[in-house]
């Protein structure tokens, strides 16, 4: 069965506070940002005779805004907008090039960073980014807002913590204290464009004097039902210099971390073999 | 009521106002250049531009077109006065079934509109949700490049 536009509501909110009573009027309303997840499903006949909760006339969640301490990216911002914005292209390029690997330049210019975040697919591309930029999803409902950070935002696979009546206003950046020393971000699907990812990886880190490392943040995703930040890795290198012996025993603490499947897009031992090459190319400086 | 602009001019839409961007262009405004392949977003045939920028129209329900302006393969030329992109696909053999070309040619036109790169690596990247099954994109980038070329002389 086909999507059928005549057994659908849409229901048109002009402010944050408009969509939050809406909503609350209409729970069952599926919220509607810029359709990329949600008309795959409807066009299949999945949602026929919903209310659509239509979020895209909330002008004031399509800004971007620098503010004192970072950014705060309005949940209607697009994949196009992040990788257009001069202050994210400086401040949080692995963002910016997360952004460029979602879909093609259709989906891009469509396609939410709240959309993103609240369909939770496992493979979502971003998320790996904002995890070690650890950035703060802003949630808005019945009951005021609340911060919640990218390390709790994530129940499962196309699960969030979201409380009912809760829609994802904004996403908070906050400029690192200290600018990273290297960034890398890196996606593995099965073509350039277009493509899932099987594994999906984001690296900081801060080198302090003598090449000791001061600092490491790194996660996959599509390695686990959810983003994951490599906690034990991360500790293990705190403190330590890079060499051959450090960054293999780091790599091997990988499955700490990360519990990868076998599914139709890739094996576990694919996952862990090629997400293990892409940290230590990382932490040896290889990739650019 | 849904008004929008489609080519430059005025529309009123009376429908449902969830039907797909792709239906209300085809169905009820008889333009019929927009092809629909997958429905899923992944191929890109149902390319139009909306406030100027490439957007899957399978994927677009067309209350958020609501205010904004809609370009289709029809705003690019007609047979008798072949846009410059149009003459490229067709002096390089761009097409093949055609059905791929009109979002090939909305896609390609947005990139260079906007002051994209006539090189082959920044065509490939800006036509890489569009997918042909029967051409080849090496005639398919070819035509953009030529068309690109041919227009800065
Ligand atoms: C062909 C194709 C390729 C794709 N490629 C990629 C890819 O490479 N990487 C990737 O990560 N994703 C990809 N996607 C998935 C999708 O494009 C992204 O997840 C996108 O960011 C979703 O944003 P949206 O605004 O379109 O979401 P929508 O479809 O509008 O919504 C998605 C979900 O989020 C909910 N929602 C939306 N906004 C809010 C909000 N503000 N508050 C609460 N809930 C909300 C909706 O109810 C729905 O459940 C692809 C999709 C397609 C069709
Ligand atoms: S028909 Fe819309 S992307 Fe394939
Ligand atoms: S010409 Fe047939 S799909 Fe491209």
């Amino acid at each position: 069965m086909r999507g059928d536009a005549k057994s659908m509501t849409v229901l048109s909110p002009r402010t944050a506070a408009e969509a939050v009573k809406t909503y609350a009027e209409v729970p069952s309303a599926l919220p509607f940002a810029g359709g990329t997840d949600v008309m795959v499903g409807w066009n299949l006949g999945q949602m026929n005779g919903r209310a659509v909760l239509d979020l895209s006339r909330v002008a004031e969640w399509k800004k971007i805004r620098v503010v004192g301490d970072g950014i705060d990216l309005g949940s209607l911002v697009t994949h196009a907008q992040i990788q257009a914005h001069p202050v994210l292209r400086k401040r949080f390029p692995l963002l910016v090039a997360a952004c460029a690997t979602v879909g093609a330049a259709q989906i891009q210019n469509r396609g939410t960073i709240g959309g993103n975040i609240a369909n939770a697919s496992p493979a979502g591309d971003t998320f790996p980014a904002l995890a070690v930029y650890e950035a703060t999803v802003r949630a808005i409902g019945p009951n005021g807002r609340r911060g919640v950070p990218i390390s709790e935002i994530f129940a499962g696979v196309k699960k969030t913590t979201l409380r009912p009546g809760e829609l994802i206003e904004a996403v908070f950046l906050p400029f690192p204290d200290e600018t990273p020393t290297r960034g890398i971000f890196r996606k593995v699907g099965t073509r350039a464009a277009q493509a899932i990812s099987k594994t999906v990886f984001a690296g900081l880190v801060w080198n302090g004097k003598g090449g000791v490392l001061t600092g490491a943040r790194l996660a996959f995703g599509s390695m686990a039902p959810t983003v994951r930040r490599l906690y034990a890795v991360e500790e293990y290198l705190r403190g330590r210099r890079l060499n051959e012996i450090s960054i293999s025993a780091a790599a091997e603490l990988l499955p700490n971390d990360v519990s990868p499947i076998d599914d139709i897009r890739s094996t576990r031992e694919y996952r862990l073999t090629v997400s293990r090459n892409i940290l230590t190319a990382f932490l040896k400086g290889e990739l650019k | 009521m849904i008004k929008l602009t489609v080519n430059g001019k005025k529309r009123l839409f009376k429908g449902a106002p969830f039907t797909r961007l792709i239906d209300a262009l085809r169905e009820d405004f008889a333009l019929t250049g927009t092809k629909e392949g997958c429905g899923e977003g992944e191929c890109g045939a149902c390319t139009v531009l909306l406030d100027g920028e490439p957007v899957n129209s399978c994927l677009v329900p067309v209350c958020q077109a609501d205010g904004r302006k809609v370009e289709t393969v029809e705003s690019l030329g007609v047979p008798e006065k072949l846009s410059k992109l149009q003459a490229g696909f067709l002096a390089c053999g761009g097409a093949q079934c055609g059905i791929c070309t009109p979002g090939m040619l909305m896609t390609a036109h947005a990139h260079l509109k906007s002051g994209g790169k006539a090189d082959d690596a920044s065509v490939r990247t800006a036509l890489s949700g569009n997918l042909c099954r029967c051409t080849g994109y090496q005639d398919i980038v070819k035509s953009v490049i030529k068309a690109a070329k041919g227009g800065r002389k």
